[in-house]
């Protein structure tokens, strides 16, 4: 493998792993403060993109009579603002809807793991159903320049989505780390029982939580649709399971582990494929996830938590 | 009299059943519900055998039916038939009628060697990370049969019809539906004495309390092992039959959709009851069958039901406890043998 060759993989490999880390994110951080694996999660990016696909389309009038002639750049930016907090409203709405009672019951989590499951289905279907089964083209809202330094092209979508996801890095851990929200979340996670005692409205972090997580999916949403633009409604599923794992794979509850492992995920992904024929991709992507999880079984960033006898 | 009571109106409804389709009285389409139905009682009871009895969260059983149904189907089309991949069968096609039950067992076990993938990393591990160790070997096992280009590959595997075809030839009754109910009957009957046995209790221990259960001289480890063999192991033979009964697999069956189907069957049963995996298998088949007319919209409307179930019973149909727990008095003619505490 050639040097230009190399980069140009380390590259495809740095978006491709953005987006494992933004939407492993999601699944991380309500797992941080609930316990829960919100397997809807891969689907709330999937309605991201689809929010973003109809508010694009509105705002450069596509439909009748109504055209608002804003340069596509705003566009962009609109559509990204607009559709991480439409998307958070449909990641609070299931939580308020489907989680909640559930969690006041008492219930194992495990049977709000399979509620999470079935959401994951309804927004699916629901899609498949309502919109049909047709693929639908994102619009090109970015100029897509190609630069090349060095033999190695790049297109500044892919710049702009891995810059967004480091920025978005850097912004959540300071919120978990700095701001008292932050601190709220990690006291949940470290004991449940203790923090509503300190007069810590523990359903209003969670409520933030599903806010910050499901917005993240919608940025995902967006970006993944502006880099590869066809939406179909099973587009979350398969991507979500995958963010999932590079989620463990970082040490679940960790939001460097989040990023790590989505990254991680990205380049083996990626170097698999561009070693090897690429119907083994995902044999020996997961045949190295098992390896590892086997040698170390909580993943990068996690700890082991001793039970108490 | 009393002790065999259970297994003998299982038999009885078995023989009546296969008489029924015989005859005609159950046309084909009933038939098929019928053994969509024993398979997936098979499959939701070996699953909840690691989710329920020993509290672990598999969600990769699919791949162990993958294993089970591959391995079956190139054996028994190897051995019984002509076809274009292997030629002529190597034995006579009429023995096919005492060696299916053989090859059944042989893809079993190979799926319970397969269970060994995640028994082995479950000494170490448990809960979620164990969960991504199971989704990871579906993944494997269904990109692993994907990349097999002799037994079809991503294209699937055909030609088991004509075994169960060369069944009938020599006995004219519905093979299909007689090795799925023998099979129903025996995982049923082998779980149920196992996790009633003093040494099955062992795996109940490890879900309630790991530490307590090794002081207590419990083998964790060989417990988690046998416990995730049978399972995987029985959802192998469940594969073998599915694929006998649909005549035609491919990998994209056996998918995380299909582990989930499995998944949402135990947790609406009850984890850790028998009779609910049974009552719940029964249950979502017919839910399924049943909303098949609504198309795309059957699979918005089956999770909508399941979630709004899950508000109800938030435990499931049974929670942990079994059908005569609830009705008493079905302790006089099943299982009277055991005393439970």
């Amino acid at each position: 493998m050639s040097f230009e060759i190399f980069f140009q993989n380390l590259l495809n490999a740095l978006q491709w792993g953005s987006f494992y880390a933004l939407i492993a994110l999601g699944y991380t951080m309500v797992y941080g403060v609930l316990l829960l694996i919100n397997f809807a999660h891969g689907d709330i990016f999937m309605v991201g993109a689809y929010i973003g696909f109809f508010f694009a389309t509105l705002l450069m009038g596509k439909y009748a009579g109504f055209s608002t002639g804003l340069p596509p750049a705003v566009i962009f930016g609109l559509t990204v603002l607009v559709t991480m907090v439409l998307t958070a409203g449909v990641g609070v709405a299931i939580e308020r809807i489907a989680y909640r009672p559930l969690r006041r019951k008492g219930a194992s989590r495990l049977y709000v793991v399979i509620t999470a499951l079935m959401c994951g289905l309804i927004l699916e279907n629901g899609n498949l159903a309502l919109l049909g089964a047709s693929r639908r083209n994102f619009p090109e809202l970015l100029p897509n320049t190609v630069h090349n330094i060095a033999g190695v092209t790049f297109s500044n979508v892919k710049i702009l989505v891995i810059v967004t996801t480091i920025l978005v890095f850097i912004l959540l851990e300071t919120i978990v780390r700095k701001t008292k929200l932050g601190m709220a979340m990690r006291a949940i996670s470290y004991d449940r029982m203790a923090v509503p005692l300190m007069g810590i409205p523990v359903d209003t972090v969670i409520v933030f939580t599903f806010i910050l997580g499901s917005s993240m999916a919608a940025l995902a949403g967006v970006l993944f649709a502006t880099a590869y633009p066809v939406l179909e409604p099973y587009m979350g599923a398969l991507v979500g399971w995958k963010a999932f794992i590079a989620a463990v794979l970082g040490g679940i509850g960790e939001i460097r582990g989040a990023f790590v492992g989505g990254f991680l995920l990205g380049f083996v992904e990626i170097f698999v494929a561009a070693l090897f024929p690429s119907t083994l991709r995902d044999l020996i992507a997961f045949s190295i996830l098992l390896v590892f999880l086997s040698i170390k079984p909580t993943g990068i960033f996690g700890i082991a938590r001793a039970t108490k006898i | 009299m009393r002790s065999y009571s259970s297994l003998l109106s299982y038999i009885a409804l078995g023989v009546l059943a296969v008489i029924a389709s015989k005859t005609g009285i159950l046309n084909a389409y009933v038939q098929i519900v019928l053994m969509f139905i024993g398979i997936n009682v098979i499959l939701s009871t070996s699953l909840n055998l690691v989710n329920g009895y020993m509290g672990e969260f598999s969600v990769g059983h699919a791949g162990f039916m993958a294993v089970g149904a591959y391995i079956t189907s190139v054996l028994n089309v190897m051995l019984f038939t002509q076809s274009s991949l292997f030629g002529p069968p190597l034995l006579n096609p009429s023995s096919a009628l005492f060696l299916f039950p053989v090859t059944l067992l042989i893809g079993g076990i190979g799926a319970a060697l397969a269970g060994l993938l995640v028994a082995i990393p479950s000494f170490r591990t448990r809960g979620d990370y164990l969960a991504i160790i199971t989704l990871a070997v579906n993944y494997i096992v269904k990109s692993s049969v994907e990349n097999i280009q002799v037994i079809g590959g991503a294209r699937g595997f055909m030609g088991m019809r004509n075994v169960i075809n060369s069944m009938q030839d020599i006995i004219n009754i519905p093979w299909a539906l007689v090795w799925v109910i023998i099979c129903v009957g025996a995982t049923v009957w082998i779980i149920y004495r196992f996790v009633n046995s003093t040494y099955g209790k062992g795996i109940v221990a490890v879900r309630d309390d790991e530490i307590a259960a090794e002081i207590m001289s419990v083998n964790t480890q060989r417990m988690k092992m046998v416990a995730f063999m049978l399972s995987s192991g029985l959802a192998g033979i469940a594969g073998g039959l599915f694929a006998h009964v649909l005549g035609y697999i491919n990998p994209g069956t056996f998918t995380i959709m299909k582990s989930t189907e499995v998944l949402v069957m135990v947790y609406l049963g009850g984890m850790g009851s028998l009779s609910g995996s049974v009552l719940s298998a029964i249950l979502f088949t017919i839910i399924l069958e049943a909303f098949r007319p609504l198309q795309v919209a059957k699979w918005v409307v089956v999770p909508l039901l399941l979630i709004l179930l899950m508000l109800f019973r938030p435990e499931g149909i049974m929670g942990h406890r079994e059908l005569t727990d609830i009705f008493p008095r079905l302790r006089r003619w099943f299982g009277a043998k055991e005393e439970r505490g």
